[in-house]
């Protein structure tokens, strides 16, 4: 068992289908009342790891614990979690009313007490006198929130979310994630939502387990995600990145010497990753952390010249494809709106200068992919 | 598309060709009502005067009262005993991770392609050997034999047709197993059980071969009927109880369609 507050222990969690590991090992303490995303591309062994959860899987390997209480050998139907499920799994042979009230059958309610309850969730998910609706007269958000009400009307300590969101439309997803995101706080109860959309997990959790292979590489709030990524697979995987490689020069007080492919020398905060003079590594840098301008800038700092290769100029700001020599990849820029893009001039071969500051290069180990 | 598109345009060959289908198909039953209220023992044109008398004799005969009441009850039990073999069935195939499944369900399926012929003989010496005497019990097994292929395939369709995440939900809000079959499997799948229920029963009322070395001294209708016909003058009541039965049948057939159109509908998937 692992740290006082966390609530959902998962310990060395091993799942195989014939020669497959679908999830490796995977270790994470999920806390009370969190909002807790897992995740990563298809395939990755997140819904494996929620359906473990939810212990329509069972580990091979490892053990989960909800509230100190091993879950092995105990099953779906007397864990204390529910579950959204992808395809929303609404009974269409029973009303609205009914599908909601499908999971107090042992509660042995009152019939009024059970009407209460019904209309209690139904307005939770603001479909309030919805009650006596067929499930097949139903639009994909109304599912969803019908998903919801059934499974949160049984008070559970934990609810499971596989992309619940996955079938909206954008702009009905928008306005889902910020009403899903207040009925979780609003209810302290801890969400584990599987998601394949970055942007998303980025949007609503507290902390996020980035997946691959089966394997938890990161788990860590959103900033601490995007900002200070542990391996290059998790930092191509949310937003966008530039790598270049670097060897390490004189590394002191925190900070390390490059000597860095196409960039040249330049400093960069190693922020306690596990640096050694000598070594070969990556450096990172996000596409927003490049300014660039159409003038050699004076002063010093890290600078370089190149030439736009293609520009797309988007309003609010735009993003570059910037050659620079000694560089097999263009690097990635993104800018605020600049005086010279937009107004149909040809961009394309115009020189350019890159600067960026000391802080914001990320040293990352290069991956085995 | 419009009334007047491709596939809307009347195509008269084909019409001629769709009534003389069903003409050949229908036309030899209706002569079953039509000589069966014509009041002469040989089937023979021209019909002479009208009489419900052979419909007088069916009733009188308790003989074949008997025979048919011994049909309905084979058919009554093999029907639900297959259906409920092949709810079993159909659930392990679809529902379950299991090795060797393929070679089993072949198994299973087997008696669809060995003519009951063979079937009929082995189990009748296989019963003999262990001394069962032959009964409309003896009848029924042979019939669910024949019945469990037909309804594990009706209710394949059923088990496949629904999204497994129901039963995981139902799971998920707090049902055992038990549970789940009776408040989200048995009605998503009612209509195949239904249609499974009718199915066997047609094929166990008409099966003749099997019940022709399995029955006893209780005869099942077919094999009344098969009896009956040495006896010209008899005729005319069997041909009576045809058309009963005719009538029987379509009420049925009418009825599994509207009950069909009414049961629980698969959900829209998409859409807003």
């Amino acid at each position: 068992m692992s740290s006082d507050d966390s609530f959902l222990n998962i310990e060395q969690v091993t799942k195989r289908f014939g020669a497959v590991v679908a999830v490796d090992r995977v270790n994470i303490a999920i806390r009370t009342g969190e909002f807790f995303s897992l995740l990563g591309p298809s395939g990755c062994g997140k819904t494996t790891l929620l359906r473990m959860l939810a212990g329509f899987e069972t580990p091979d390997e490892g053990e989960v614990y909800i509230d100190g209480v091993p879950m092995s050998g105990v099953s779906p139907h007397v864990r204390p979690t529910n579950m959204v499920f992808q395809s929303y799994a609404i009974f269409p042979h029973l009303n609205v009313e009914r599908n909601v009230a499908y999971g107090l059958r042992k509660e042995k309610l009152s019939k009024q007490e059970e009407a209460k309850r019904v209309d209690e969730a139904l307005e939770m998910v603001k479909l309030g006198g919805y009650g006596k609706r067929k499930s097949n007269e139903l639009s994909g958000g109304q599912r969803q929130r019908i998903a919801l009400a059934r499974a949160l009307i049984r008070r559970p300590k934990v609810l499971l979310l596989d992309e619940p969101l996955g079938a909206l439309d954008k702009k009905l997803r928008t306005d889902m994630q910020i009403e899903l995101r207040q009925l979780q706080q609003s209810l302290g109860i801890t969400f584990v939502f599987v998601t394949h959309d970055q942007e998303e997990a980025m949007t609503l959790s507290d902390r996020i387990a980035v997946m691959a292979q089966g394997k938890a590489l990161q788990v860590a709030s959103p900033k601490d995600i995007y900002n200070r990524p542990t391996s290059m697979t998790v930092a191509d995987f949310i937003g966008q990145m530039n790598f270049i490689e670097a060897s390490v020069g004189q590394v002191a007080d925190g900070v390390a010497a490059l000597e860095a492919k196409g960039l040249g020398r330049m400093k960069a905060h190693i922020n306690g990753t596990a640096v050694t003079t000598g070594a070969h590594m990556i450096a990172a840098l996000r596409p927003e952390k490049l300014s660039l301008t159409d003038s050699e800038p004076n002063g010093g700092g890290n600078v370089v010249k190149g030439r736009i290769e293609a520009a797309a100029y988007l309003g609010d700001r735009s993003h570059f494809h910037v050659r620079v020599d000694g560089l097999d990849q263009p690097l990635a820029v993104a800018a605020p709106d600049l005086p010279f893009v937009g107004d149909g001039a040809k961009q394309e071969g115009r020189p350019v200068w890159l600067t960026w500051a000391d802080d914001s290069v990320i040293l990352l180990d290069k991956d085995t992919r | 598309m419009s009334a007047g598109g491709y596939m809307h345009r009347p195509n008269r060959p084909l019409m001629v060709y769709a009534i003389g289908y069903l003409a050949f198909l229908y036309m030899p039953i209706l002569l079953l009502p039509l000589f069966s209220f014509n009041d002469a023992i040989y089937i023979a044109f021209p019909l002479k005067a009208f009489t419900t008398q052979w419909y007088q004799q069916m009733f009188a005969n308790d003989a074949m009262h008997a025979a048919l009441m011994n049909s309905v009850q084979v058919g009554v039990s093999a029907s639900v005993l297959a259906t409920i073999l092949g709810i079993f069935g159909a659930k392990a195939v679809t529902r379950f991770r299991i090795k060797g499944v393929k070679p089993v369900l072949g198994v299973v399926m087997l008696p669809l392609v060995i003519p009951p012929i063979i079937m009929g003989v082995a189990l009748l010496i296989l019963l003999s050997q262990m001394g069962i005497p032959l009964s409309l019990i003896t009848v029924t097994v042979g019939h669910v034999l024949i019945c469990v292929p037909f309804s594990i395939v009706t209710l394949m369709a059923s088990f496949e047709g629904f999204d497994k995440s129901m039963e995981e939900a139902a799971a998920d809000l707090g049902d055992n197993a038990w549970w789940i079959f009776w408040r989200v499997t048995f009605p998503m799948v009612f209509p195949g059980i239904l249609a499974s229920l009718l199915l066997c029963f047609t094929i166990s009322f008409d099966e003749f071969i099997m019940a022709f070395f399995l029955a006893g001294t209780d005869p099942t209708l077919p094999i009344f009927i098969y009896g009956q016909l040495r006896f010209p003058q008899k005729l005319p009541g069997v041909l009576a109880l045809g058309t009963c039965i005719v009538a029987v049948t379509f009420t049925v057939v009418f009825l599994a369609q509207w009950l069909r159109g009414r049961g629980p509908t698969a959900p829209k998937t998409e859409g807003n």
